[in-house]
């Protein structure tokens, strides 16, 4: 890990501490009287509110966890070099697209 | 030696990466180091037993061994305070390679250091005035909370990144770059910066602080780290890592 | 275990690793079933009526603890990284474990 993926995995950190915080409160919220669908997307569709909320974590887990678990890999696999840097890139992209589904998916 | 000398059983690594422990039986004396069984098995039993040590008063760093799977300092480390139910277990340093025996090749250890641009860079010559560093300025306290290293190597063998990622500089190597960082006289602060900052510098660093832990010198490489994790971001931050 | 692995923030370090790890596996998979809410709500509610499944809640309360145990650890490793040294790493991260073992908890409580 060099200094711009020390910096792009501590900054991702840092705005997903306090998202991290809501998202935990609402599920304890949330899940008291059981979850279901209609809730959810009530709360959700159409709210610019929770579409940037969602989608500002979206981004910032992906690039958080790519980063973190090619560390990871580093570390406790074989793999080096361009092996880590193509896998992580790819496991972001991964995150990204199908994050971006959901968040779509219960926000328009 | 009197009839109720009581006798320890000391493993001791033979051999180089290959090769197996040995037991010895050693009188086991009130006030004894483990230095001192590794010099009397070497004297008494078995001379060609290949160890290092210099100042036995824990100032040269050259006797760090794996002392019942820790590392430390083996002069300045009482038996009676590590053996166990009468037994040692005596191994070279960890991360290493192993020259023979007891030990280990510091080769690695010592080229990080000057990856690192863990030494310093002079600024000025002898005929001008020596500088002037107030001793209570903040950058000359943070040096002097990092310089007591000995170069034991003992932080390096207890960090997990070290053995898990080959590239990393080391606890060591990264806490003498730092006193170098706080050194206002030292003119190759933007080297070591990008030194440093590239594959395998601090910023692999976990935060174990398994190093400060174990440090002989009761140093805090993970504090050293996270304040070159500190200006290594800003500068980044404001270009001048380029 | 090796002697400079047993002590508490080694044991931080390797639990702050892990739930990493296990959340990185569980956000695809999220996300997926977020994204049923595209196709219909109701393919949405049939899975979220199969969560109700006392396991699955188990399962969930462990998710709680390792994104908890996550954000505080990771809360840790910022102050560390960026203020001054401070001494109470230890306590801290072990106070973190405990409050994210009471969240989880509480989460079991709430869907009881
Ligand atoms: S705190 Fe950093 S230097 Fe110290 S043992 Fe852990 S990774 Fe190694
Ligand atoms: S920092 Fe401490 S443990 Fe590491 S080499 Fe220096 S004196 Fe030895
Ligand atoms: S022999 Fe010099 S420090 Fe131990």
């Amino acid at each position: 890990m060099d200094v711009r993926l020390y910096l792009a995995q501590r900054i991702s950190a840092a705005v997903m501490l306090p998202l991290v915080i809501l998202h935990i409160l609402i599920i304890l919220y949330a899940v008291s009287d059981g979850l279901n669908a209609v809730e959810i997307l009530e709360r959700t569709r159409g709210s610019l509110f929770w579409g940037v909320f969602y989608g500002l974590f979206v981004v910032s887990a992906a690039i958080h966890a790519a980063i973190g678990v090619r560390a990871i890999a580093r570390e406790w696999t074989p793999a080096t070099g361009r092996t880590l840097d193509y896998g992580a890139v790819l496991f972001g992209l991964l995150l990204l697209v199908l994050g971006a589904r959901a968040v779509s998916a219960v926000v328009l | 030696m009197s009839q109720s000398q009581q006798h320890l059983t000391v493993s001791v690594w033979r051999g180089k990466s290959e090769g197996a422990f040995q037991d010895y039986q050693v009188p086991h004396l009130e006030n004894q180091t483990v230095l001192d069984i590794v010099t009397w098995i070497q004297r008494y039993l078995d001379p060609t037993l290949s160890y290092r040590f210099a100042c036995r008063v824990g100032m040269c760093g050259s006797c760090a061994m794996t002392v019942n799977g820790t590392p430390r300092w083996t002069c300045r480390t009482h038996v009676s305070k590590v053996a166990r139910d009468g037994r040692l277990k005596i191994g070279p340093l960890s991360n290493l390679p192993v020259i023979k025996d007891l030990a280990a090749d510091m080769t690695a250890f010592f080229e990080k250091w000057q990856r690192a641009e863990a030494r310093f860079t002079p600024t000025k010559t002898r005929l001008d005035p020596i500088e002037q560093i107030p001793p209570s300025s903040p950058a000359r306290l943070a040096a002097s909370a990092a310089i007591e290293c000995i170069n034991c190597g003992v932080c390096y063998a207890a960090c997990d990144t070290v053995r898990w990622n080959a590239d990393y500089l080391g606890p060591a190597a990264l806490n003498r770059a730092w006193t170098l960082v706080n050194d206002v006289r030292d003119g190759g602060q933007d080297v070591r910066l990008r030194a440093i900052s590239a594959n395998g510098g601090c910023h692999n660093c976990h935060s174990h602080q398994s190093c400060q832990v174990l440090c002989p010198q009761n140093l805090n490489p993970t504090a050293s780290i996270a304040g070159l994790k500190r200006l290594t971001a800003a500068a980044f931050i404001r270009g001048g890592l380029k | 275990m090796q002697a400079h692995r047993r002590q508490t923030l080694w044991l931080a370090a390797l639990i702050h690793r892990l739930s990493g790890l296990l959340l990185a596996i569980f956000l695809p998979i999220h996300f997926l079933v977020l994204g049923l809410a595209i196709e219909s709500e109701a393919k949405l509610e049939n899975f979220l009526r199969w969560t109700e499944n006392p396991l699955v809640k188990f399962a969930e309360m462990g998710l709680v603890f390792l994104l908890t145990v996550h954000l505080l650890g990771g809360a840790r490793l910022l102050v560390l990284e960026n203020f001054p040294w401070r001494v109470w790493q230890k306590l801290f991260a072990t106070i973190a474990v405990g409050i994210s073992a009471l969240i989880a908890f509480g989460f079991l409580f709430r869907v009881m």
